[in-house]
């Protein structure tokens, strides 16, 4: 067992992010279009569109996270690059731990960056509660990276696999969804809700590696 | 008599309905050059990936006695690494202290050392993944058609690279058509 395959997989899949150029910027992309599209759609009444900001981007955080997952380890498949990683003296689940933390830091991360400038277009107050809330959507993306992951090794044989990747992650993201959306509102039993959605990332995050691990090995045999 | 680095018993391996091959046993000890035959379709790539643990034979057991460096046809390089940035990124993830450059130089990829390799011609790929066979000394090489998309130059560096690693103790592993080029100490036909 040794760390180093773990940091050179982390290196590799964040060198490929960078490379890919338009590729990391299609999530964000997506991200901005929902809130500029929202409006447009319910009308622009600001009461209602600051009740349903928070949550439309929950939604739309979700749903970016799918648009890019089938690459992760796709990719890796095709070009043989898994075999050699599957090789190394690092366990499995630590690579694709790294590699699927690596592609949340460059497609998912920006996103909750994103996310106080958005919600200033659903009419929300500028506050420092819009910084808190990137911070839950932070910890929310990154459970939906992680579940994103199982979907994205489970499919890396199948060509085209975002919507096998969409159908797997998307219950998986439920728990997460409810509990950040929660967060963010002033609902009875909300206090706790911060916490909950913590929970529900810390779970994605010792639970996902295992399935990813093990699904990659099937792809491989 | 020394003991073999590499012992494969009893394989067998179905895919789909149809039987790829059953009851094949191969070893390779040190200095041993092994060479699997067969036609397109038989199931050598499988056995070298069963012999690599990569896949999981439906009967039989693989023991390898030492590392093993695994070369196929999927090179493995990513579209933006350059064959330097290939073989750094591998010699970091092993642990090694090569001398990239060196090896770069030893391979003839000096010149294309920083380009992409969604630029490189396929000889070019090919002889940036067997380069990663320098990276560290491993005793056992397992080769999917080493020679394929090579030329002649390349061919022949491939052939003194496995004479001397076989000299050096080591052993090889390798599913090729046509010549093999050096003498095998065994052939297995599937």
């Amino acid at each position: 067992m040794s760390a180093q395959p773990i940091f050179a997989a982390f290196r590799q899949a964040l060198a490929e992010a960078w490379a890919g150029g338009a590729g990391a910027l299609l999530p964000l992309g997506f991200f901005a279009g929902t809130a500029v599209l929202v409006p447009l759609g319910i009308g622009t009444d600001p009461a209602t569109l600051r009740a349903v900001g928070p949550g439309i981007l929950w939604v739309a955080l979700a749903l970016s996270s799918l648009v890019t997952l089938e690459r992760i380890f796709q990719a890796d498949t095709e070009d043989g690059a898994l075999d050699l990683w599957l090789q190394t003296e690092a366990p499995p689940s630590a690579i694709a731990a790294a590699k699927t933390l690596a592609h949340f830091l460059t497609a998912g991360l920006p996103l909750a960056l994103l996310s106080p400038l958005l919600a200033l277009m659903f009419q929300a107050q500028a506050s420092t509660g819009l910084l808190v809330n990137a911070a839950y959507y932070a910890v929310g993306g990154l459970a939906f990276y992680f579940w994103g992951g199982v979907g994205a090794a489970l499919s890396a044989t199948v060509r085209r696999g975002g919507l096998l990747i969409s159908l797997i992650a998307l219950p998986l993201y439920v728990p997460t969804a409810i509990f950040g959306a929660m967060a963010m509102t002033d609902a009875p039993g909300s206090q706790n809700a911060p916490l909950l959605l913590a929970a529900s990332a810390l779970f994605a995050l010792a639970v996902a590696p295992f399935a990813m691990a093990a699904a990659l090995r099937l792809a491989a045999d | 008599m020394t003991e073999p680095l590499l012992t494969g018993t009893g394989l067998g391996m179905i895919r789909g309905e149809r039987v790829l091959f059953r009851d094949v046993s191969l070893e390779a000890r040190m200095h041993d050059t092994v060479i699997l035959r067969g036609a397109n379709g038989a199931g050598k790539t499988t056995l070298l990936r069963i012999l690599a643990g990569l896949t999981r034979p439906e009967s039989g057991a693989v023991t390898r006695s030492a590392p093993h460096h695994w070369v196929s046809h999927r090179e493995g390089l990513k579209p933006h690494e350059t064959p330097h940035e290939h073989l750094s990124l591998w010699a970091k993830a092993w642990g090694a202290t090569a001398n990239v450059d060196g090896i770069l130089k030893f391979m003839g990829l000096s010149r294309p050392a920083d380009v992409p390799a969604r630029h490189l011609s396929a000889g070019q790929r090919r002889r940036t993944a067997l380069a990663r066979l320098l990276l560290q000394p491993r005793s056992i090489w397992l080769l999917d058609e080493p020679f394929t998309a090579l030329d002649a130059e390349g061919r022949e560096l491939v052939l003194s690279l496995i004479e001397d690693h076989c000299r050096e103790g080591g052993c090889v592993v390798a599913a090729i058509h046509g010549e093999a080029g050096f003498g095998a100490a065994n052939e297995v036909t599937l």
